[in-house]
């Protein structure tokens, strides 16, 4: 972006400032730290310049929205055109209380439904399973049937709005469900639009979520792929996820290097059972965190434009531009939450929220300030809501596209996420590729070193956490946490009971029977698997069959 | 003669997969000189017991954030009666309403440690509660 005779003059005058205006400066007035680092640990320079961008060039690397490689956003006009979609996480309980709570979201303004699942659906159990003791409805919603989803979006005109639900390992069968249920109320597949998760590789990289061993889990994936490719166009086969990776320690440049790793991986197993690149790669999406360093993240989600880009085009012959384009959702970090003086959170989240504006995100959860005591409130999250919308509403960052482009430090640290996120590429080529690195546990071993490293820096003061170990304040709690409904498992388990007894059973052993038959075989089982959730097969029920046939994952100890 | 080393099992009880804290704890107390054991993921409280009673602890840290500790802390507690080890400290942390703190702590739990607490605080806890059991003084 300059030519060499400029970069020298800066260079030089850079040099002379140094040695008069800041020697000065620091003689009377030194700097409060010897270092500055971001929250990742990486140093960061006093002042940037155009030196430091000087291999920079403006169309090639920085170029224009919509248009590869993207790094400025997907969308020519980005939120002057729509803005993003103000999409909450929700689910506790029974599903007749998410449904209400959804209700109350859309009434006051949320443009998209986003389902939390409690532990025993995660992990493929009904409500009433041994394994499921203690765990109903404490993270989400329990879903175990057909009938649990019918209710849960009961009243909600499921081919009008776009849900995501957060579901992992049995994605295949829940995905089902909702394309039944929706089924049911009218709708036809083509109609649907939202995204299931459906990201087993990071579940094994940090939150632990499988169920199955990585093989049989990545041809349930490709399944959903390859069915949604062709039968429900506007769904979100997976959303690839860097969000859990930094939840559980990973850096900024971790969680962007492993996530698209992973990106990489699906694609590889998507084209080797034969499947066009340009067929789903515009359906796939992502999913990353919004931790507290402001310049940090909005540099990482640049550069995660500007790379899969790259990836796609370049690497596997991508040649539909919607095939390039790295869409993503954002979560603010529910790590950087503080149990203390829990009103402070409704800041770290503001800041957290328009660095993913500011980066590009097209659809953005803003966690609520009671999230590391409990469940939200209705009140902490419609104040969690009620943030997005003075950002879009007030702040005006919506006005110009993708405003801090061209800033020298942001363009710096852009170019720094890019190394590093090939730097790690490389390691995990090394290693053999995404699956080899997990089962000698690479990943977790990088995360849990960078988690302990975080949490030192806080225990020695190093790093400030505001309320935890400077301001502290010992005061009583004074907002309000959820109460749900006591009675919610027992009615729960009943109508599980009801479903069991009223479905015809026999039918129900027929497609399951069904189901395992081409579980052994290299059918895509998403048909055998809509057809036994039409007849009220329960999701304890198809999971069994397949831990029967692909059997379960135990990982590495590593701490 | 030099003293014992403490040897203690950090454990995940229940579905929960936020392992973060838990290993983080873990390094923890092995950099500060004990001898560590983690049980990995997904633990009945049977399975803990069990490996409280191989590896012969002289603590449990039990890590959850799932929601469910008021079902899986009490009978962790239960079956280490059962087993007649009673004497080994038994502390938990992860997300746990204050509200339920109580309850823990009389069944049996000498500590419970949520978000924000500083790695040192834990150290300390279990060196202090270790060397006045060893002591033979009695637990405050």
């Amino acid at each position: 972006m300059f030519d060499r005779k400029e970069l020298e003059r800066i260079e030089a005058d850079r040099r002379r400032w140094e040695d008069t205006t800041l020697k000065e400066s620091l003689k009377r007035l030194p700097e409060c730290r010897e270092k500055f680092i971001t929250v990742s640990g990486e140093p960061v320079q006093r002042l940037y310049t155009p030196a430091d961008i000087a291999g920079v060039d403006f169309n090639r690397d920085i170029g224009w929205p919509g248009e590869f490689p993207f790094t400025r956003g997907v969308h020519p006009t980005m939120y002057r055109s729509r803005p993003w979609t103000m999409r909450m996480f929700a689910g506790f309980g029974t599903a007749e209380e998410t449904n209400a709570r959804f209700k109350y979201l859309l009434k006051h303004g949320e443009t998209g439904l986003s389902v939390a699942f409690d532990m025993p659906t995660l992990y493929g159990y009904d409500t009433d399973a041994p394994e499921a003791a203690g765990e109903f409805g404490k993270c989400g919603v329990a879903v175990s049937s057909l009938a649990d989803m019918e209710i849960l979006f009961d009243g909600i005109p499921m081919g009008e709005i776009t849900t995501s639900m957060t579901i992992n390992a049995p994605a295949a069968v829940i995905w089902a469900m909702y394309l039944v249920a929706a089924e049911k109320q009218g709708w036809k597949m083509e109609q649907l639009g939202g995204t299931i998760q459906n990201d087993i590789l990071k579940e094994y990289i940090a939150q632990k979520e499988f169920l199955f061993p990585p093989k049989p889990s990545m041809r349930l994936i490709v399944d959903t792929i390859e069915f949604g490719s062709k039968h429900v166009p506007k769904w979100n086969t997976i959303s690839i996820s860097g969000y859990h990776i930094r939840e559980a320690g990973a850096t900024a440049a971790q969680e962007l290097a492993f996530t698209l790793a992973d990106g990489m991986t699906y694609v590889e197993w998507a084209m080797q059972r034969g499947l066009d690149v340009d067929e789903f790669a515009p359906r796939l999406s992502f999913f990353f965190n919004a931790h507290m360093d402001f310049f940090e993240e909005i540099a990482k989600y640049r550069a995660a434009r500007r790379i899969w880009a790259k990836v796609m085009r370049d690497k596997f012959g991508a040649k539909n531009p919607r095939s390039w384009w790295l869409r993503f959702h954002t979560q603010t970090a529910g790590c950087s939450l503080t149990a203390q003086q829990p009103e402070n959170n409704i800041v770290r989240t503001a800041l957290e929220a328009l660095s993913a504006v500011l980066g590009g995100t097209q659809s953005l959860h803003t966690n609520s300030m009671d999230e590391a005591l409990a469940l939200p409130s209705e009140k902490a999250v419609t104040i969690a809501l009620r943030t997005q919308q003075i950002i879009a509403h007030e702040s005006g960052v919506v006005n110009t596209v993708d405003p801090l482009a061209g800033s020298f430090f942001v363009e710096a640290l852009t170019n720094r996420m890019e190394e590093e996120a090939n730097r790690y590429f490389r390691e995990i080529e090394a290693l053999g590729g995404v699956l080899p690195a997990i089962e000698k546990g690479y990943f977790q071993r990088q995360i849990a070193e960078s988690a302990y490293r975080y949490q030192r820096e806080i225990d020695t003061k190093s790093r400030v956490v505001v309320g935890v170990n400077e301001y502290v304040a010992e005061e009583p709690l004074e907002i309000p946490l959820l109460e749900m409904d006591r009675e919610g498992e027992r009615r729960q388990i009943a109508r599980l009971q009801r479903v069991r007894a009223e479905r015809n059973n026999e039918a129900v052993s027929q497609k399951l029977a069904a189901l395992e038959e081409a579980a052994r075989g290299t059918q895509n089982l998403m048909p055998f698997i809509i057809e036994a959730v039409r007849e009220y097969a329960t999701l304890g029920e198809i999971c069994d069959v397949f831990r029967k046939v692909f059997g379960e994952y135990r990982e590495p100890v590593y701490f | 003669m030099p003293e014992e080393k403490i040897r203690i099992l950090i454990a995940k009880p229940g579905l929960d997969g936020h392992d973060r804290g838990a290993k983080v704890i873990a390094r923890a107390l092995r950099d500060a000189g004990m001898e560590v054991i983690y049980t990995g993921l997904r633990q009945t409280p049977e399975m803990i017991v069990e490996a409280a009673l191989q590896e012969d602890v002289d603590a449990i840290g039990l890590s959850i954030l799932s929601g469910a500790h008021m079902t899986l802390f009490p009978r962790v507690i239960q079956l280490l009666k059962e087993k007649g080890l009673d004497d080994v400290l038994v502390f938990g942390g992860g997300i746990i309403p204050d509200q339920d703190v109580p309850e823990l702590k009389r069944l049996g739990v000498r500590g419970i440690f949520g978000p924000g607490t500083s790695t040192d605080t834990i150290v300390e806890f279990v060196r202090e509660e270790i060397r006045r059991h060893r002591a033979g003084e009695p637990r405050q």
